[in-house]
C-alpha cells in the first residue's frame, strides 16, 4: 500500500498545523533575511522543534532518537517547503544523522541534535555541479589521524555547525568511489577556513577552504577508503527530503496562485476564468501530484532497504525538480507585474527552489542516473 | 499478513499450474488482445482455456462480489494477483468494456436483477459490449446527445444515431445514452441497455488512422427496449454516465505505463547515438517511472475510497499525453525501420501503426482539454469552468 499509516497522518497534521504557525515565511525566512542573520534561520524554532521530537526523528531509538524513516522525514520536509521555512532539519536531522548512525562519531553528536542545540553541516561538492565521484578534497595519513586539505562550496548551515561531515579522498583518484573517507570535522579545527556565502533565496552555504586541517583517526565517519557507502546513504536521504521540500515548495506556491486567481479581475472577470490559465494550472495540479506521489515511493523504498531505492530516489529529485520549477514559474508569470515585487512571497518561493533544486545534484544530474541505471 | 503470504503462494502455484504457456509472452498487437463474446474467434485453444479458468475463479474481475461472478478478493489480495500474474507475464485473459466501464456502473446502479442477469456474463465473457456515447453533434459536449428513447409503455423506442462506436460490429450489447427529455440537458438523458441484434439496429465501421480497431457509425431505427433495461432512474442517467466515465478514464490512464511498468523506455530502445534523443528519453524515464508511483498510490487510493472523483481525470490526461510521447520516441528511435508499414521484421507494422493509435488516447473517453477542464473546476474549483 501506498497510503499513509495513522501514524504517518498524525505526523503530518501535527507539522502542518506547527509550521503554519510557527514556521511561516513572515516570521521566519523574511525576519532573518531582513535583519541580516548570519545563520539565516531561527535556533529558538530549532529548539522548539526539538521540543516536538522533529530534531531526533531519524535517530535510533537507543540512541534517544524517534527511530523513523524516510517517510516521515519526508512528510516533515513537504511542510517545510510548503512554507520555506528555513531550519538545518534536512542537513543536520537527516542527511547528517544518516551518515552517523551506528558510529562513535554518532554517540558523540546526537544528544546535541536531539536537544536542539547541535547543528552538523555536509561537505560534498567542490565544484559548481553536484560531482560526488569527483571529489578531490585530500585527506593524507598524519601521525595518529589525518591532514585534511582543499575545498568544499556550497555547504549548507556550514557557517553555523558545530560540526561539518567533510567527504575526502584518502586513495584513488577523482571520478573513482573508492578511496573516499568521510570526516566528522569540528568547526573550529585549526585550518579551516569558513567564507559565509548568502545564496540567493537567502539561505547560508559556506565555502570552506581546508588547509592542512589535522584530525584524529577517530573523526573518521564509518571506514576509511570506503566513505561511498555512508555518502551515498546519506545522500538518497537528502535527496529524498530535499524532493519532499520542493514538492511542498510546488504545492505551497500553487495553493497561493490558486488563491490569486479567484480573486484578481481583470477585463471584468476574475483571471482564474481564463481557460488558458486554468488547463495550465490543471496540469500543475497532476504534476506536483505525480512528484509527490514518486516521492513517497522513493521515501518507502529506502525505509525497506528495497534494491531499487537507489533508482527511484534519483526519479523523485529530478520529478520533484522539474515540477517545482514549472510550479514557481507558473507562479510567478500568474500573478503579474505584483509576482516580481520583493514585497510578495511568491518570488521567495521560485528562489528557494531554484537553491533546493542545485542541492545534491539538479534534475539533470538525477534525469542522467535514471538513464545510467536503467540502460 | 500471514493469511497474504499464504494467499501468494497459492496464487503462484494455480497461475503456475493453469497459465498456459503460450498466455506467458507479451502480446504483439491489439488483435492478441482476447474480447470474449457471442462470435469471438479465439485465436488459440491456450487464449479460450485461459479466460475459462481464469472466469471460473472469477479472477477476470478479481474483486467483484463472488455472488455476481467476481473473485471475491480484497484490494490487497486483488493487488497479490496482479502482481504474481505481472511476475510470470501472464497476459490479461479478457479485455472487455464490461469490465473496465459497465461493470462498475451496475455495481453501484444496477437493480439486484440486472446485476444478477449481466455480472457473471460479463465476468466469464459471454457477452462482448460497445459504448454508445458520442454522437456527431455530442463528443466532448456529450451532454448535447440527441438520440431519442419514447416511453411506449412497456418499452422504449430508440430512434438516432451514435458514433465512433469501438467495436459496435463486433459488440453484442451495448450501453447506450438516450434522451428521454428534453426540458433539461443533463437531466433528460438516461442509461439503457440493449442487444445489438435487436431489430433496427445497424452500424457501418470506420477505419482508423492506424489501420487498427474500425470502430463504427451506429444507427437506431425504432429499436424497441424492454423497460427493465433501463439502469438508474429515468431522466438519471447523467449520473450513471460520468460515473462509467470515471471508471473508463481510469482504464485508459493505465496506457501511460506502456507495455512494461518496470521496463524502463531507455533499457527497451538500447543504444541511442543521439545526444539530444539520449536526454528527451532519460527525462521521458523520470516522468514514465514517477507516473508509475502515482499509479500505484491512485488505485490504493480508489480502493480505500479516499480518490477524489475528479482524479480519474487527471490521471487520464498524464497517463494518455506520456504514451503519446512514449510512442513518439520509440519512432525517433527508431529512424526509417519504425516506419515500415508492411514487412515482415517489422511485424506488421508494429511501430507506426501503435505511435499512431495512441493519438487517440488523448481523445477517446474525453479529450486531454475537457480532463484539464475537470479538473479545474472540480478539484483546483477555479472560478467560471
Ligand atoms: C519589472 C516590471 C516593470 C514594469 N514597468 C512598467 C512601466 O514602466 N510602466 C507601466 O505602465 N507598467 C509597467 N509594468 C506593468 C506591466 O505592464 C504589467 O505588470 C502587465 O501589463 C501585467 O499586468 P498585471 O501585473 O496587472 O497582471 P494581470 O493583468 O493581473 O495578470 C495576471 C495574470 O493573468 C493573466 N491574464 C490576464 N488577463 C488574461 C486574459 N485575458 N487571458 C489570459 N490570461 C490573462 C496574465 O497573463 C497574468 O498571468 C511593469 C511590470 C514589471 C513586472
Ligand atoms: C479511438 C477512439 C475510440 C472511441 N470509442 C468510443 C466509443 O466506443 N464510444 C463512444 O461513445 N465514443 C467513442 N469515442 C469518441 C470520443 O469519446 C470522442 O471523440 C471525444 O469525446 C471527443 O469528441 P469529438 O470527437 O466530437 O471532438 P470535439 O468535442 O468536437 O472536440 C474537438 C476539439 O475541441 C476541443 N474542445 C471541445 N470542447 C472543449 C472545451 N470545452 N474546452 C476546450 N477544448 C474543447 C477538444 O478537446 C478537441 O481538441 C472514441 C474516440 C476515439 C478516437
Amino acid at each position: 500500500m501506498t497510503l499513509l499509516t495513522d501514524d504517518q497522518r498524525q505526523l503530518a497534521d501535527m507539522t502542518r498545523s506547527f509550521l503554519a504557525e510557527e514556521g511561516t515565511i513572515k516570521k521566519q525566512l523574511r525576519h532573518w533575511r531582513d535583519i541580516g542573520c548570519k545563520d539565516g534561520f531561527g535556533h529558538g524554532l530549532w529548539k522548539q522543534m526539538a521540543e516536538l521530537g522533529l530534531t531526533g526523528l531519524a535517530i535510533p531509538e537507543e540512541d534517544g532518537g524517534l527511530g523513523l524513516g524516510a517517510t516521515e522525514a519526508a512528510l516533515v520536509m513537504e511542510e517545510v517547503g510548503r512554507n520555506l521555512t528555513p531550519s538545518p532539519f534536512l542537513t543536520t536531522a537527516l542527511v547528517a544523522v544518516e551518515a552517523l548512525k551506528g558510529t562513535e562519531q554518532g554517540k558523540r553528536w546526537f544528544p546535541g541534535i536531539i536537544a536542539g542545540e547541535t547543528v552538523a553541516a555536509f561537505a560534498v561538492d567542490e565544484g559548481p555541479h553536484h560531482r560526488p565521484r569527483q571529489i578531490a578534497l585530500e585527506a593524507r595519513r598524519s601521525g595518529n589521524g589525518f591532514a585534511l586539505s582543499g575545498t568544499k562550496q556550497f555547504v549548507v548551515h556550514g557557517a553555523s555547525a558545530d560540526v561539518i561531515l567533510v567527504a575526502a579522498r584518502t586513495a584513488g583518484s577523482a571520478g573513482e568511489a573508492e578511496g573516499l573517507t568521510l570526516f566528522a570535522v569540528p568547526r573550529d579545527a585549526a585550518g579551516l577556513e569558513i567564507e559565509n556565502v548568502t545564496l540567493a533565496d537567502s539561505s547560508k552555504a559556506a565555502r570552506l577552504t581546508l588547509s592542512n586541517v589535522a584530525v584524529d583517526a577517530d573523526a573518521v565517519v564509518g571506514e576509511v577508503d570506503h566513505g561511498f557507502e555512508p555518502l551515498r546513504r546519506a545522500m538518497r536521504v537528502g535527496r529524498t527530503g530535499a524532493a519532499a521540500e520542493m514538492v511542498g515548495l510546488a504545492s505551497g506556491a500553487s495553493t497561493m496562485t490558486l488563491d490569486y486567481l479567484k480573486q484578481r479581475k481583470q477585463f471584468g472577470k476574475l483571471i482564474g476564468e481564463f481557460q488558458v490559465l486554468q488547463h495550465r494550472a490543471a496540469h500543475l495540479f497532476g504534476e506536483i501530484e505525480i512528484a509527490r506521489a514518486a516521492t513517497w515511493k522513493a521515501a518507502e523504498l529506502v525505509d525497506k532497504g528495497d534494491d531499487r531505492a537507489g533508482l527511484m530516489t534519483h526519479v523523485a529529485k529530478a520529478k520533484a525538480g522539474r515540477v517545482s520549477a514549472l510550479a514557481v514559474q507558473e507562479a510567478v508569470q500568474m500573478h503579474g507585474g505584483i509576482g516580481m515585487t520583493d514585497e510578495h512571497d511568491i518570488g521567495l518561493y521560485m528562489k528557494r527552489e531554484k537553491v533546493l533544486d542545485a542541492l545534491f545534484g539538479d534534475s539533470n544530474y538525477h534525469a542522467r542516473m535514471v538513464r545510467m541505471l536503467a540502460a | 499478513m500471514a493469511d497474504l503470504e499464504t494467499f501468494r503462494e497459492q496464487t503462484r502455484a494455480w497461475l503456475e499450474a493453469n497459465c498456459p504457456p503460450e498466455m506467458r509472452t507479451p502480446m504483439r498487437s491489439e488483435d492478441d488482445a482476447c474480447w470474449g463474446g457471442r462470435h469471438f474467434k479465439f485465436q488459440s485453444e491456450a487464449q479460450e482455456q485461459w479466460l475459462r479458468v481464469m472466469g471460473e475463479k472469477g479472477w477476470t474481475v478479481p474483486d467483484w462480489p463472488a455472488a455476481y461472478g467476481g473473485g471475491g478478493l480484497s484490494p490487497a489480495e486483488t493487488k497479490i494477483l496482479k502482481e504474481e500474474m505481472k511476475a510470470i507475464g501472464a497476459r490479461n485473459p479478457l479485455s472487455s468494456f464490461g469490465i473496465s466501464m459497465l461493470g462498475p456502473a451496475l455495481l453501484k446502479y444496477g437493480t439486484e436483477e440486472q446485476k444478477k442477469r449481466f455480472l457473471p456474463e460479463i465476468a466469464r465473457g459471454e457477452i462482448r459490449w460497445c459504448q454508445g456515447y458520442s454522437e456527431p453533434g455530442a463528443g466532448s459536449d456529450l451532454a448535447g446527445l440527441q438520440t431519442k428513447a419514447e416511453d411506449m409503455g412497456d418499452h422504449y423506442l430508440v430512434n438516432g444515431q451514435k458514433v465512433w462506436t469501438s467495436y459496435a460490429d463486433k459488440a453484442d450489447w451495448i450501453f447506450c445514452l438516450v434522451r428521454t427529455s428534453t426540458e433539461s440537458k443533463h437531466g433528460g438523458i438516461s442509461f439503457l441497455l440493449f442487444d445489438m441484434e435487436s431489430e433496427g439496429v445497424s452500424t457501418k465501421p470506420i477505419l482508423l488512422i492506424s489501420g487498427y480497431s474500425p470502430f463504427c457509425e451506429t444507427f437506431f431505427d425504432n429499436v424497441r427496449v424492454p423497460k427493465d433495461q433501463l439502469v438508474g432512474e429515468v431522466n438519471r442517467g447523467w449520473n450513471v454516465a460520468k460515473y462509467l466515465l470515471g471508471h473508463e478514464r481510469e482504464m485508459i490512464s493505465g496506457m501511460g505505463l506502456g507495455s512494461g511498468t518496470s521496463k524502463t523506455l531507455a533499457q527497451s530502445l538500447g543504444e541511442i547515438d543521439d545526444a539530444i534523443l539520449a536526454a528527451e528519453v532519460a527525462l521521458f524515464d523520470v516522468d514514465a517511472l514517477a507516473f508509475a508511483a502515482m499509479s500505484e498510490h491512485f488505485i490504493d487510493q480508489l480502493k480505500a475510497g479516499e480518490a477524489h472523483p475528479a482524479m480519474p481525470s487527471m490521471m487520464k490526461y498524464a497517463g494518455t499525453e506520456l504514451n503519446k510521447k512514449r510512442h513518439e520516441l520509440i519512432m525517433a528511435a527508431g529512424g526509417s525501420d519504425a516506419l515500415e508499414w508492411e514487412s515482415e521484421r517489422s511485424r506488421g507494422g508494429k511501430a507506426p501503426r501503435e505511435w499512431l493509435r495512441t493519438k487517440a488516447n488523448s481523445i477517446e473517453g474525453g479529450t486531454s482539454e475537457v480532463q484539464l477542464g475537470i479538473v479545474a473546476k472540480h478539484i483546483l474549483q477555479l472560478p467560471g469552468a
